[in-house]
């Protein structure tokens, strides 16, 4: 066990420096730097200022060697500063996460809440009515783009119904609701149908004909043996589903002024504030694959079958 | 000795084939619209009428009217060709550019497979929209860079499966005799192992058309999409986002398009994939 | 002897198709009944039938099978579930895969134990590792710790048959019980079923498509085709003098080896 994690630690080194050449080289493809979005190219500041700034700034290195220095910054903690703001990029952008983490997880708390139960609700109810039902809901919440639930909660909850601020004050839980609910709605949607498909793929499973010819109650075999298998794959789901919530906290922070990293990016992309948008790529990415790490070692060990060093059939 | 006793079964009836025609229409219909959007419109898209402003849904105006008087329901018809077509072309491009590549690394393997893959995981390794938010927003807006940006995430996910497709279809017999036959690569290629692949990967891309076109949209209400004058749906929305206060349907018309168009595409992929299920098909 | 288990006309479908026709037979105390055909037959439907294991998609469509004096198939659940187990047991072709595979095996045993009987762990330990015991594992305890991966193929089986009689039915019914073994663990499973019919009188049904554990087991015989019975009669009858074709061909299909 422990050289397996020993192993995933060591292979998570190239994924790291990939995602950070990646981002590295977007910045560089799209031909400006920090010098261009500080004199523009309009011919107003000199030639030969604009080369000197640049050497200043080591910007006329080969690719590679930028790299590796900006690489070196950016493990001391460096990430440069904001072309906006002027501020330290590292600063800004810790000081933004807490709030983008706590909608994560509540987000997550919401939908474990609502789809897990219904999703084994489902499952257990295969093909009778209320399955239907809760299919056809999930079905329509897979369908509707994220934005436009923001956009109708905002409009039903805040502002016909004035139940709560039309945008986030702050990080209190009446600013919270309408935003977690949007990112709930579209992650329990999908989530509930991979819960019932999971569950619905244990329960067609040998050993549940076992279990009820040995005559133990359907009850008791969903509670003790079904769940207990399916709850290894649906945590690993899980983890699947927080990429695709990290991706979508920038709409939606956006929309509802929630002071998070997600609207941090989207401002920043507005005003092509380089620097920022760059942390932003990279500290997601490597939230998204520590969080994949994670769920990985959870589900090595809690399977017995891994656990016990026996392959699995 | 009584009479046996006799249970009524209930029969589940294969609804395949209906689903398949009645979505399938509905995609086509969706599909023609957008491309006749001009002469469908009920009102000119474009036209001010500055006595009629912000009027509700109503019998005239099924979807209200903006703050120039323009009907809303033309103006969301005319923006299906922008945000279907684009969509559907990201999902070509994605479809395209990514089985060639998954092909291209089945059939040769080696170290330029090991690259490839090794790149592919680099973009995998970001989450979601992340990396499309970032490149869009680099590149600048515009529908063409939204797509881009797009694509360059989405493509690793078909070279995969056609990678593990093309490998699977060289361990078979007939591939192997084909080889020993001594036919050519660019043979064996298009005849033997793209037609095997092809299916796989087509329900594939059927069910990310409406996950695409979410996308698609979403960068565009962000601003790092279409821009006016194109007509498109996601930047619709964020153009008239400050009328959500007073004239919600404004806003919220265009939201309405893309879900029902998502729907139509989304229940279309999922019989399609029911479909190529060899479970489903024949019971 | 009295008959303990009747089949009377029955058909089953699975989702409005035949699997099987028209079978009736009757199952005396005591008596191992085998059942013949090739796979497709419907000998595993046709057991499976009497436990309740054929949702979702399968139903006694007409017919009854009845056991002492109750007709399985409209009973309720919960009535069914007491039955199970406790009266009817059920030995299956992978054993292995009959038992949950991230949970010990005596975990499960002991939880089938005490959906029909209270008793403590001391007491069911006792009793299990007294029962593995009669069925040739000297180290039961180990058994009962172990998860069912850890188990061979063998063992599987014969742990399988412990779970199956552990609460002494009178019928048990075995699907394809060797067919996953190689010859050796295949010996062991048939002797061990001799066994159990001699310690407990337990009647069984022997599902398989092997004719050589029909001959070394069953007392009667019911040859399956298509979801039909062909031919039914004693064993050796039925084997040596097959009246219907179809047995004959099935008959002729099986080597027979000569001494040399």
């Amino acid at each position: 066990m422990r050289r397996y994690v020993a192993k995933r630690l060591i292979q998570l080194i190239p994924v790291l420096l990939g995602i950070t050449f990646l981002s590295f080289a977007m910045m560089r493809i799209a031909g400006s730097d920090a010098i261009t979005e500080l004199y523009g190219d309009k011919g107003a500041v000199a030639q030969e200022i604009i080369d000197a700034r640049r050497a200043e700034l080591g910007l006329d290195q080969p690719f590679l060697k930028q790299y590796v220095s900006w690489l070196g910054g950016l493990l001391r903690g460096d990430m440069g500063t904001s072309y906006v703001s002027g501020k330290d990029v590292f600063q800004t952008f810790i000081s933004k996460l807490p709030a983008t983490l706590l909608l994560t997880a509540l987000s997550i708390l919401v939908t474990v809440v609502i789809s897990i139960p219904l999703g084994v609700l489902a499952a257990v109810n295969h093909d009778r009515l209320i399955d239907y039902a809760l299919r056809v809901l999930s079905f329509i919440g897979n369908s509707l783009p994220n934005f436009f639930v923001a956009l109708l909660l905002m409009q039903l909850l805040a502002i016909r119904w004035k139940l709560l601020p039309v945008l986030s004050n702050g990080t209190g839980i009446r600013s919270a609701v309408m935003p977690t609910l949007t990112l709930a709605i579209a992650m329990s949607a999908k989530y509930m149908r991979q819960v019932r498909a999971t569950v619905l793929e244990e329960l067609n499973r040998e050993y549940v004909a076992g279990a009820k010819a040995r005559g133990v109650r359907d009850r008791v075999i969903l509670w003790k043996s079904v769940l207990k298998s399916a709850m290894l794959t649906i945590i690993t789901l899980l983890a699947l589903s927080v990429g695709s919530l990290l991706g979508g906290t920038a709409i939606i922070e956006s929309i509802f002024m929630w002071d998070g990293v997600g609207k941090l990016a989207v401002d920043a992309i507005t005003l092509r504030d380089y620097p920022l948008i760059q942390a932003y790529v990279i500290w997601m990415a490597i939230i998204y694959v520590m969080v994949n790490l994670v769920t990985d070692l959870l589900y090595h060990a809690l399977d017995p079958r891994i656990r016990l060093g026996v392959s699995r059939e | 000795m009584s009479e046996p006793t006799v249970r009524i079964q209930k029969v589940r009836r294969n609804t395949l084939k209906i689903r398949l025609i009645v979505f399938g229409a509905l995609a086509a219909g969706l599909l023609i619209g957008s491309i006749f959007s001009d002469y469908l419109t009920p009102y000119d898209p474009y036209l001010q009428d500055l006595m009629n402003t912000k009027a509700a849904p109503s019998a005239e105006h099924l979807l209200g009217t903006d703050r120039y008087g323009r009907d809303m329901l033309s103006r969301v018809i005319v923006g299906s060709r922008a945000s279907i077509f684009s969509t559907l072309l990201l999902v070509a491009i994605i479809t395209v550019t990514g089985t060639v590549i998954g092909l291209f690394c089945g059939w040769h393997g080696k170290w330029i497979d090991t690259v490839l893959m090794r790149i592919s995981d680099m973009f995998l390794a970001f989450p979601g929209l992340v990396f499309a938010l970032a490149v869009a927003g680099v590149l600048g807006g515009g529908l063409h860079n939204a797509i881009i940006a797009l694509a360059a995430i989405s493509w690793p996910k078909y070279a995969r499966i056609a990678r593990s497709q093309t490998l699977a279809q060289k361990e078979t017999l007939w591939l192997k005799a084909a080889k020993l036959s001594g036919s050519s690569t660019g043979k064996i290629v298009l005849k033997h192992i793209l037609p095997n692949i092809i299916g796989p990967i087509l329900v594939t891309s059927m069910l990310d058309i409406g996950t695409m076109m979410m996308e698609l949209a979403g960068l565009s209400f962000l601003g790092l999409g279409a821009k006016p004058p194109t007509a498109e749906w996601g930047s619709m929305m964020s153009d008239t986002r400050s009328l959500l206060t007073t004239a919600p349907w404004v806003t919220l018309a265009p939201g309405l398009a893309i879900f029902v168009s998502v729907m139509i595409f989304n229940l279309l992929g999922d019989t399609v994939r029911d479909w190529a299920d060899p479970k489903m098909r024949g019971r | 002897m009295a008959e303990i288990l009747r089949y009377e006309h029955v058909d089953i479908a699975y989702n409005g198709i035949s699997a099987v026709q028209d079978v009736s037979f009757s199952l005396r105390e005591g008596e191992i009944l085998g059942i013949a055909g090739e796979s497709g037959s419907g000998k595993s439907t046709l057991i499976r039938a009497a436990m309740g294991l054929l949702v979702p998609n399968g139903l006694v469509t007409r017919g009854d099978i009845r056991y002492k004096g109750k007709n399985l198939p409209d009973l309720p659940e919960k009535e069914l579930r007491r039955l199970n187990g406790r009266e009817i047991g059920m030995i299956f072709q992978s054993a292995g895969s009959s038992f949950c595979p991230i949970r010990t095996v005596g975990a499960q045993l002991y939880e089938s134990m005490t959906e029909h009987e209270k008793l403590s762990r001391e007491e069911f330990r006792s009793h299990a590792t007294a029962l593995l015991g009669k069925l040739g594992f000297p180290d039961g305890r180990r058994i009962l710790e172990s998860y069912p991966f850890e188990l061979s193929g063998g063992m599987q089986q014969r742990v399988g048959i412990a779970a199956a009689i552990l609460l002494n039915p009178s019928v048990l019914l075995a699907d394809e019980p060797t067919s996953a073994l190689d010859v050796s663990a295949q010996k062991q499973v048939v002797e061990e079923m001799l066994l159990v019919r001699k310690t407990f009188g337990t009647a069984i049904i022997l599902v398989t498509h092997n004719i050589g554990v029909i001959r070394a087991m069953a007392d009667r015989v019911l040859v399956m085709k298509d979801g039909r019975v062909v031919e039914s009669g004693e064993t050796r009858q039925v084997l040596e003098h097959p009246r219907a074709d179809y047995t004959r061909t099935l008959m002729s299909a099986v080597p027979r080896l000569r001494r040399a």
